[in-house]
């Protein structure tokens, strides 16, 4: 039951003995929020990695230029940032397509095994990532950006939580939904998903495998920076700041399994709520250590992540 | 010298050859060449000479462990922070000397601990993992500076000259060749060569992958460690930001790459260009560094897919009218 | 074969080019040295407050014709250099400024830690480092032991001194109660700031009842609030950097923080965080009081350099650059030690009053500001006299 901040103030008069319930789910909730901006950033990086194979560096950059894109369109019309998806969306599909296309197929052509591509991969989009952050500072300045759109806010079950990540967290949902169920339910999904599986196999059963990883990338890019447009109406970034996303969403990726998209759903939540028990119970402190020792720890108990498949 | 023919016999350590003395001694006439910079320039191009071992030495000891293994690892500015801090903590209680081996020490207990908890584990899962380790050690000591009440930022103040520098740096990285140049020649460089062809085939060798793996990323990751003593001083204040910045890390890779990843000297081919290349940029356009260095990797990545070494030994082979180009990449 | 003469013409040229283009003994101009970070972590501060003072005073001083000397007028040439938030590579950009552009002034590099590792360069060179992002509490024996060294700031604690002044009159005069929660970003700044603002809580008789750090690059900051808030503070605040000032306040405002006093030091002055809804009555660090020409500053600062100043470093760094112009002129020449000499011991008037530098480390500051209708106030500081500081305003809304 969420019901939007009318003017009427929360009324925090629970006794001493509802208090650890309700930090309980407080912790809950707000790990569930955290954990949908997590998806977000990291669910193109699942397709661009898992079924392209491209780790892709300069992912967090794309992401900040979507929320680049936001902000340019927010201080242009006034209008709400969403509305900027409409073309932020296809800029960053048929970009990332051309990337794919321009860039990385001569490296899978030249490459001989996944090793020597994996590492002109990393060289190449790190390149890549510094080429996107050199334009975005020409054209945005290097300042902090921030603009605090729907910051107000919402109760649920009482305690009151910012309408802007309750909004992008609907959104994460909707959009991990939607990419699940194409994945699963189409035959382009089945193709991208033999892909993830087995390139060479799929190349034989009459799947044109550049075309579907180009897919992969293509919806990768646009996915990652539709989450920067979500993510730009609650975070501050500048242009430079594209490497800490990235550095999560592949924490989140290699945490879930590369290849499966509900382990990157099942990982970002699992991220989200452990950060923020660890902050509300323990030490904020510790939220980022607590992050890469669960990361640490999934790789010595499951190294393919929670939901990979071993690879021989 | 190549690592692959510097140990024609496998087992026990085998005679220097009459090739290798000849070696030997043109690295020693290089050292002692190098040696000399600080004497005949100053300033400016003794700075950027500075900044050139220092890169050979951080380039160096990564390939140790990265070279033979192909693992890339991302973790040379954890390796780092840890030696300045180190230093920077101990630099009023204890003789600067004794700084310097306790961060070497420190870097290995931590690369030993890391090591065995993700070495296990195949090669991706690792990249990703030393990339988050800088992170995961900058968290653990802000965190800790705040619980303990000690200052931050943390003043170091040991009075050391400009070519003093250059000096240590450089006598660091004569080092760390003499060890690369011992591991190829040792059981363990051959069992790391094997592991670096094919890790399946190692293990039916009978060779303990995991336990070449980790005494390799120790001694590499020590060195880093060292490599932060030496330069704490000169950087005279030491904080998180910068004693742990992720950049040095894939920087380190980069011109390790650049230079070509299957000779031990092979990342001093890539020092020197990158280095110049990256001081050119800076100088000529301050306000587009980024941009235009983005675009230099992408060139590089294109145009000398096999590092400079590999350019040169193709153009070496086809001057013999030998082997077609790129065949010997392994 | 084609690629690698190309290959090689582009190594000799790379190989070269740092070292040859060197200075021609250009007389027209003055040079001036900055350096700072155009990229890294510490560029969005640089691309605020450290460039643009710079290019604004060049701008404004070249317009009057350039700096008068007795050989005549000389333009001011400004020499941009990235140290890529890279201390090393600092080191090397003042080591070229000196020897490879001989710029005739460096300004003092960006940032406390890079400006204490380029010091032994500048002193090595015989340059003054006159420094405005340079904030720590070891001011006097730096400067013991770089004689060339000059603070155009303050200390850490007076900083944090000036936040706890501001709150502990609100105490005694009754408008909040004296519980006070603190957190702050696990970096730098924000530790030292905690450390200096501990045991002045203490005396001042506040009882801290929230005290925690969170790690740099945290992405939401609502648990933080939401445990600060159960502890039922009077006051919060929070010694931060900017992204994190931003997120707290967001945070807080959802959370609608019920305290009577808001505070968060770094980046509370930019324009920017004025313009978020909520600001309103949030006291940070820095702070400048309103007058028909601070008005005038902001606003040729933004038509010149096409950035927002913020109200904490930047006219104090304009005020350094006026009293450095004042200098070289008295003086008449490039002596760059007669400048120093000359503005070692004098009074200048500038932007932000009358102002000095005794045992080489400025003698006031505005410490707090609030946000007051789009403007941020000083509300209080040291080395002012009798300054007229805005009243304080408790924190009434987030709306």
């Amino acid at each position: 039951m969420i019901t939007k901040a009318a003017g009427t103030p929360a009324i925090c008069s629970s006794g001493n003995r509802n208090r650890s319930i309700k930090s309980d789910m407080d912790i809950v909730i707000i790990g569930l929020l955290l954990g949908g901006t997590y998806a977000l950033m990291a669910m193109g990086l699942q397709l661009q990695y898992g079924v392209a194979r491209i780790m892709n560096l300069a992912n967090g950059e794309v992401l900040i230029a979507g929320a680049f894109g936001a902000f340019w369109f927010f201080l242009g019309t006034k209008a709400s940032p969403l509305w900027s998806l409409l073309f932020v969306v296809p800029c960053a599909f048929g970009l990332n397509w051309a990337i794919y296309r321009v860039l990385i197929v001569p490296l899978v052509r030249r490459s001989k095994s996944q090793g020597k591509l994996e590492v002109d991969s990393i060289l190449a989009t790190f390149g890549l990532s510094f080429f996107f952050i050199g334009i975005m500072v020409a054209a945005f300045g290097a300042q902090y950006t921030d603009y605090s759109y729907l910051s107000e806010p919402v109760f649920i079950f009482g305690q009151r939580y910012g309408l802007n990540r309750v909004v992008s967290f609907g959104a994460s949902v909707i959009l991990c939904a939607a990419l699940y169920l194409w994945l699963h339910k189409t035959r382009a999904g089945l193709a991208l998903r033999a892909v993830s599986v087995n390139p060479s196999a799929a190349g034989l059963v009459s799947i044109n495998v550049i075309n579907a990883s180009a897919l992969a990338f293509a919806l990768g890019g646009a996915v990652t920076a539709a989450g920067g447009v979500l993510l730009s109406m609650y975070l501050t970034f500048d242009a430079s700041y594209g490497v800490v996303f990235t550095l999560k969403a592949l924490i989140i990726v290699i945490l879930g399994g590369v290849g499966d998209i509900r382990g990157t759903i099942v990982a970002a939540f699992v991220l989200g709520l452990a950060e923020t028990a660890v902050a509300t119970l323990i030490d904020p402190g510790l939220t980022l250590a607590a992050a890469y020792v669960l990361f640490m720890l999934v790789l010595l108990v499951r190294p393919q992540g929670l939901f990979g498949r071993r690879v021989a | 010298m190549s690592i692959a023919e510097a140990a024609p016999v496998v087992r026990g350590g085998p005679a220097i050859s009459a090739r290798e003395w000849r070696m030997l001694l043109v690295s020693v006439l290089i050292l002692l060449a190098a040696a000399c910079v600080p004497l005949v320039v100053g300033g400016y191009a003794l700075q950027v000479s500075i900044s050139i071992v220092m890169y050979a030495a951080f380039a160096t000891s990564w390939l140790l462990f990265s070279g033979p293994t192909n693992y890339i690892a991302l973790c040379t500015a954890a390796f780092f922070g840890i030696g300045m801090y180190v230093t920077a903590a101990g630099v009023d209680l204890v003789p600067y000397p004794v700084l310097i081996l306790a961060s070497g020490v420190a870097g290995a207990i931590l690369a030993a601990i890391v090591g065995l908890a993700t070495l296990r584990v195949s090669g991706i899962y690792f990249v990703i993992f030393s990339l988050g380790l800088a992170e995961l050690v900058r968290q653990c000591m802000t965190w800790g500076q705040h619980v303990f009440g000690t200052m931050s930022g943390l003043y170091v103040t040991v009075d050391r000259s400009e070519p003093m520098y250059y000096w240590q740096l450089l006598a660091l990285t004569a080092v760390i060749f003499l060890v690369g140049w011992w591991i190829g020649r040792s059981r363990l460089g051959f069992a790391l060569r094997i592991i670096g062809n094919d890790e399946v085939v190692a293990v039916h060798c009978g060779i303990n992958t995991a336990r070449a793996k980790v005494v390799l990323f120790i001694i590499s990751s020590t060195f880093a460690s060292i490599i932060g003593a030496l330069v704490a001083p000169r950087w005279g204040y030491v904080e998180p930001v910068v004693a742990f910045n992720p950049f040095l890390s894939f920087q380190v890779v980069i011109m390790a790459l650049l230079g070509g990843t299957h000779r031990l000297w092979g990342p001093l081919l890539g020092v020197i260009p990158f280095t110049l290349l990256w001081e050119l940029i800076s100088i000529e356009f301050p306000d587009q560094t980024t941009l235009l260095l983005g675009l230099c990797f992408l060139l590089i990545v294109y145009a000398i897919p096999n590092g400079f070494t590999g350019l040169i030994e193709d153009v070496w082979q086809r001057r013999k009218g030998g082997v077609a180009p790129g065949a010997r990449n392994a | 074969m084609k690629r690698r003469e190309f290959l090689k013409y582009t190594a000799a040229t790379a190989i070269a080019a740092p070292f040859v283009r060197a200075a021609q003994a250009d007389t027209g101009v003055y040079k001036v040295g900055v350096v700072g970070a155009k990229t890294g972590p510490l560029a969005p501060g640089a691309a605020i407050t450290h460039f643009p003072p710079y290019q604004l005073w060049a701008h404004e001083v070249n317009a009057r014709g350039g700096l008068k000397l007795k050989d005549g007028q000389r333009k001011v040439q400004i020499i941009e250099y990235d140290d890529h938030t890279a201390p090393p590579e600092a080191i090397k950009a003042v080591e070229r400024a000196a020897t490879v552009d001989k710029c005739d002034w460096i300004g003092g590099v960006y940032a406390t830690g890079f400006n204490l590792a380029t010091a032994p360069t500048f002193a090595k060179h015989g340059y003054p480092q006159l420094t405005q992002a340079c904030v720590t509490d070891q001011g006097p024996s730096i400067v013991k032991r770089y004689p060339g060294f000059f603070m155009f700031q303050s200390s850490t604690t007076a900083y944090a001194k000036g936040a706890i002044d501001v709150l502990k009159k609100l105490k005694d005069s009754g408008q909040i109660g004296n519980k006070v929660a603190a957190v702050n970003v696990g970096d730098d700044f924000g530790i030292e700031l905690a450390n200096a603002g501990r045991p002045l809580f203490k005396k001042a008789g506040f009882e801290i009842v929230y005290d925690k750090s969170y790690p740099l690059g945290t992405q939401d900051y609502t648990p933080v609030i939401k445990a600060a808030s159960a502890a039922n503070p009077d006051a919060f605040v929070a010694w931060s950097y900017p992204p994190d000032t931003f997120g707290l306040q967001a945070a807080a405002k959802v959370e609608a923080l019920k305290v009577k006093a808001y505070y968060c030091a770094v980046g509370c002055g930019f324009q920017a965080f004025g313009g978020v809804p909520g600001s309103e009555n949030i006291l940070g660090a820095g702070g400048v009081v309103d007058t028909p020409e601070i008005r005038d500053f902001y606003k040729r600062h933004k038509e010149v350099t096409k950035v927002d100043a913020d109200y904490w470093g930047s006219p104090f760094y304009y005020s350094m650059l006026q009293v450095l112009a004042q200098s070289i002129e008295a003086v008449g020449t490039t002596d760059r030690q007669a400048i120093a000499a000359y503005f070692r011991n004098r009074k200048f008037k500038t932007l932000v009053g009358e102002v000095e530098m005794p045992g080489q480390i400025l003698d006031k500051v505005y410490t707090v500001g609030q946000w007051q209708g789009g403007f941020f106030n000083a509300v209080n500081g040291e080395g002012f006299a009798g300054s007229n500081y805005t009243q304080v305003k408790l924190k009434t809304s987030w709306s």
